[in-house]
């Protein structure tokens, strides 16, 4: 059976591996821009993917300066403001668990990796949206490489904890580090996205530099910042806002009007940039694609 | 310097001074500086009604703490503002939340217990704007204190609005509740001296 829209990349719109595989230039590029400025060394080299939604992206500014990111504080101007002490290079991510050859990736590998730009809807649990550019690759293409093992019915992700730089650490607000998790289904998912950039640069820190995970038919919470460790797992992985409050924050959190969070209404949704409020559609308008992966249950009890 | 002398000193600047976190958004709002205007109008109308309410609330011990009695003479314009500002939210609720759907409106006071406490709050604080003139405290005589004691019960349901909405830092509500804790408990401890 066929399911949603084909996800393929035509190959034409692949960067070429001479263009990323070409390290001097990469090399070459950096030191000019050390000289000249941070964008020239920020810049991304990517294609276009049939995954990206047409719809109007926020503008940057939006992007970068209406942030929950806890660590840097609760209010979500804090982290334009407290992100910038966070040294984000070098940077590794480990991945391991029930893989066959664990291995410590560095950033500027993952980095060369084939980018794509994924324009998505993303939903906050907190009744607001925005649409972003993201710049990635899918986490698959990462996990593939690494050969789960048959007990890997998990993935569970954890933000780096440095309290030095990321003051909201020592604040009790949660439990630390942030730790999401996905079935490895959904950790599978074509639209399911390791993002390094947006709108043509590297991520702002306030945005989960320097890789994050992006799940667009999830609420927002579930796509976790500043990664430094993926663990492939046969059990279902804890997750922050779980539990923090448990009767609020399933650990699908999958986008769904119908059922409300105990406190407010998820029916409907403010688009920042809008007065008004706008119908929130099941799985964040993603349903075509992933409803699929949720056959069979019941989203009310596991919302 | 005698009562009616340096109340409108203090008065008119205070009036301004009250106004400058109602033009500070709107100024934020039409130039552009806010990236969430609803967001944004909604939580400084909400948090400015609750500062509104404690400074009401704290006319009286201040003056029992031995401040001139005259300042008794601001107390009217500050729970006015209170309301001022209540008004506003309850507006932006209405307007641009609800959309001015009367079903979904009772829908959503009905079905959300933080939208309740907050609906509350504002109906008990109705009745003390419409009779806050010099004529209703004629009317009602010793009435009108009886009926302005429900700014306690008011202020308590919107400190409870904020506490039930937020999602996880309860430090910013937590404040509030604590102030309001004093100054009704002063008023306790108060008017128990007197009874003993």
């Amino acid at each position: 059976m066929l399911i949603g829209k084909p996800c393929d990349i035509v190959s034409s719109e692949i960067t070429p591996p001479d263009v990323y595989l070409d390290r001097r230039r990469f090399m070459l590029a950096g030191a000019a821009g050390l000289l000249l400025s941070a964008d020239a060394l920020a810049a991304l080299k990517y294609g276009t993917s049939p995954l990206s939604v047409r719809e109007a992206p926020n503008s940057l500014r939006d992007i970068s300066h209406y942030n929950n990111f806890y660590e840097f504080g609760s209010d979500k101007s804090d982290p334009a403001e407290n992100a910038g002490q966070l040294k984000t290079h070098p940077w590794t991510v480990l991945v391991d668990g029930e893989v066959e050859t664990p291995r410590r990736f560095d950033i500027d590998t993952l980095l060369r990796l084939p980018l794509e730009e994924r324009i998505y809807r993303l939903r906050c649990v907190e009744g607001w949206s925005m649409v972003i550019p993201w710049i990635g690759f899918p986490l698959a293409t990462l996990l593939k490489q690494l050969r789960p093992t048959s007990r890997a019915r998990y993935v569970a992700f954890e933000t780096l904890y440095r309290p030095t730089e990321m003051p909201g650490q020592n604040e009790g607000l949660l439990q630390w580090p942030y730790r999401e998790g996905l079935r490895i289904d959904e950790a599978m998912h074509p639209l399911t996205l390791l993002a390094v950039g947006l709108y043509g640069n590297v991520l702002p820190n306030q945005n989960g530099a320097p890789i994050r995970l992006v799940v667009p038919w999830k609420y927002g919470f579930k796509s976790i910042k500043s990664i430094v460790h993926i663990r492939l797992t046969a059990s279902q992985p804890l997750t922050s806002w779980n539990l923090a409050a448990p009767n609020e924050y399933g650990f699908y959190s999958n986008v769904n009007p119908a059922v409300d969070h105990p406190r407010w209404s998820q029916a409907t949704e403010r688009r920042i940039g809008e007065f008004l409020r706008r119908p929130t559609l099941p799985f964040n308008g993603y349903g075509a694609q992933v409803a699929a992966l949720y056959r069979g249950m019941d989203l009310r009890k596991n919302f | 310097m005698p009562r009616d002398r340096w109340l409108p000193i203090v008065k008119v600047p205070l009036f301004v001074l009250a106004l400058v976190p109602f033009a500070h958004t709107a100024w934020r709002v039409i130039g552009g500086a806010s990236i969430d205007p609803v967001a944004d109008m909604t939580h400084a109308s909400g948090d400015w009604t609750l500062i509104f309410l404690l400074l009401t609330l704290s006319i009286t011990p201040l003056r029992q703490l031995g401040l001139p009695g005259g300042i008794i003479g601001l107390r009217r314009m500050l729970g006015l503002f209170a309301y001022f500002y209540a008004s506003v939210h309850f507006f932006i609720y209405l307007a641009l939340d609800r959309m001015f759907d009367p079903r979904s409106i009772v829908h959503d006071i009905g079905r959300r217990p933080f939208v309740t406490v907050g609906f509350l709050a504002f109906t008990l604080l109705t009745p003390l704007a419409i009779t806050s003139t010099h004529g209703w405290m004629r009317r009602l005589k010793r009435n009108w204190s009886r009926l302005h004691r429900l700014i306690y019960p008011a202020a308590a349901c919107g400190v409870l609005h904020y506490i039930w909405l937020v999602k996880r830092d309860l430090r910013q509500p937590l404040i509030y509740a604590t102030l309001l804790t004093v100054l009704l408990v002063w008023r306790l401890v108060i008017a128990q001296r007197r009874r003993a």
